[in-house]
């Protein structure tokens, strides 16, 4: 282990900013990138249901 | 030939379903052991101090950007040649993902420039062709979602992915045929790497991370496509996810 403790690995000899800026961002876009996805699978879902209640509609 | 038969969206949507978890296990695992090695094992650079560990982030995202494009690319040509539906799908599956890792790119170039360079950005060649790769990926997004009739916009959007690919050699090589202010490749196929092993090793870890992380959302996201495109199939209308979801609906309408 390279780091003496917690505060100097956040302090990151001074870039912190830079190196948890650039870390954090992609963190957290590629967490986004997944919530999207999944949100985009139900929605798929309920096209098929929707597609299947017009079709059911159209026979009755 | 096996490659034909998962060619049909019917066939490729429960094999996507199968792989895509795997994917993910695998890149969450690598992406663990990338960090650790980069942020915990590595050294300081001796030039650059604790600023250099951005790489571990940087030249992941970097590579899997242009990657990912040349993936768009040869889906497209399978497509344009074979006209086979599923090519199409896999380029759209792509592309958010592209978009967002060249927006990472970017990001944390800048993030790095501004204290090695003294700047967050230069209209630098490499920096530049970054920039096109950007915007070549929101064009074939703003593109096909444009063109109603799928048909049509996955042809259009081919086009955009084949011709917009001669932008990835000029980013690669973009280094070595302009005077850039960005440094020349620290891993090539032709040289031994200029950097610590263990420094290579962290960064080889973090790129294969989000090699199969791209893959598997490209595979969860084809598979969203496929439902949507196929909504009037009667093979995804009988899948059990959709009639499971169907019921929750009914559920939730009756309530």
């Amino acid at each position: 282990m390279m780091w003496q403790s917690a505060s100097e690995f956040w302090a990151m000899g001074g870039y912190g900013v830079y190196v948890w800026g650039s870390m954090g961002v992609s963190a957290a876009l590629l967490a986004l990138e997944v919530w999207l996805a999944r949100m985009g699978r139900q929605q798929a879902l309920d096209e098929v249901c929707e597609a299947m209640d017009a079709s059911a509609g159209e026979a009755s | 030939m096996k490659l034909f038969h998962y060619a049909a969206p019917q066939h490729f949507y429960p094999l996507a379903g199968r792989l895509w978890p795997w994917l993910a296990l695998l890149a969450t695992a690598l992406a663990l052991a990338g960090l650790w090695v980069g942020f915990m094992a590595a050294p300081s650079d001796a030039q650059q101090g604790q600023a250099y560990r951005i790489i571990y982030i940087h030249v992941p995202v970097s590579w899997m950007a242009m990657v990912i494009y040349l993936a768009m690319a040869f889906w497209s040509v399978l497509g344009l040649v074979f006209n086979t539906r599923l090519s199409g799908l896999m380029t759209r599956a792509l592309a958010p993902t592209g978009a967002l890792l060249a927006f990472l790119s970017l990001w944390t170039g800048a993030l790095w420039g501004k204290p090695m360079w003294g700047t967050y950005w230069v209209w630098d060649a490499r920096l530049t062709s970054m920039l096109i790769l950007l915007f070549l990926y929101l064009g074939y997004i703003a593109l096909t979602s444009a063109i109603e009739d799928p048909r049509r916009s996955d042809r259009a959007g081919a086009l955009v992915a084949v011709v917009g690919a001669v932008n990835v050699p000029i980013i690669y090589f973009s280094v070595k045929w302009w005077n850039t202010l960005h440094q020349g490749a620290s891993v090539s196929l032709t040289q031994s790497p200029r950097m610590a092993s263990i420094m290579l090793s962290g960064m080889l870890l973090m790129s294969l991370a989000v090699w199969l992380y791209a893959a598997a959302i490209a595979l969860w996201r084809v598979r969203s496509l496929i439902l949507a495109r196929d909504s009037q199939a009667a093979w995804v209308q009988q899948l059990p996810e959709v009639l499971a979801h169907r019921a929750q609906r009914a559920l939730r309408g009756a309530a």
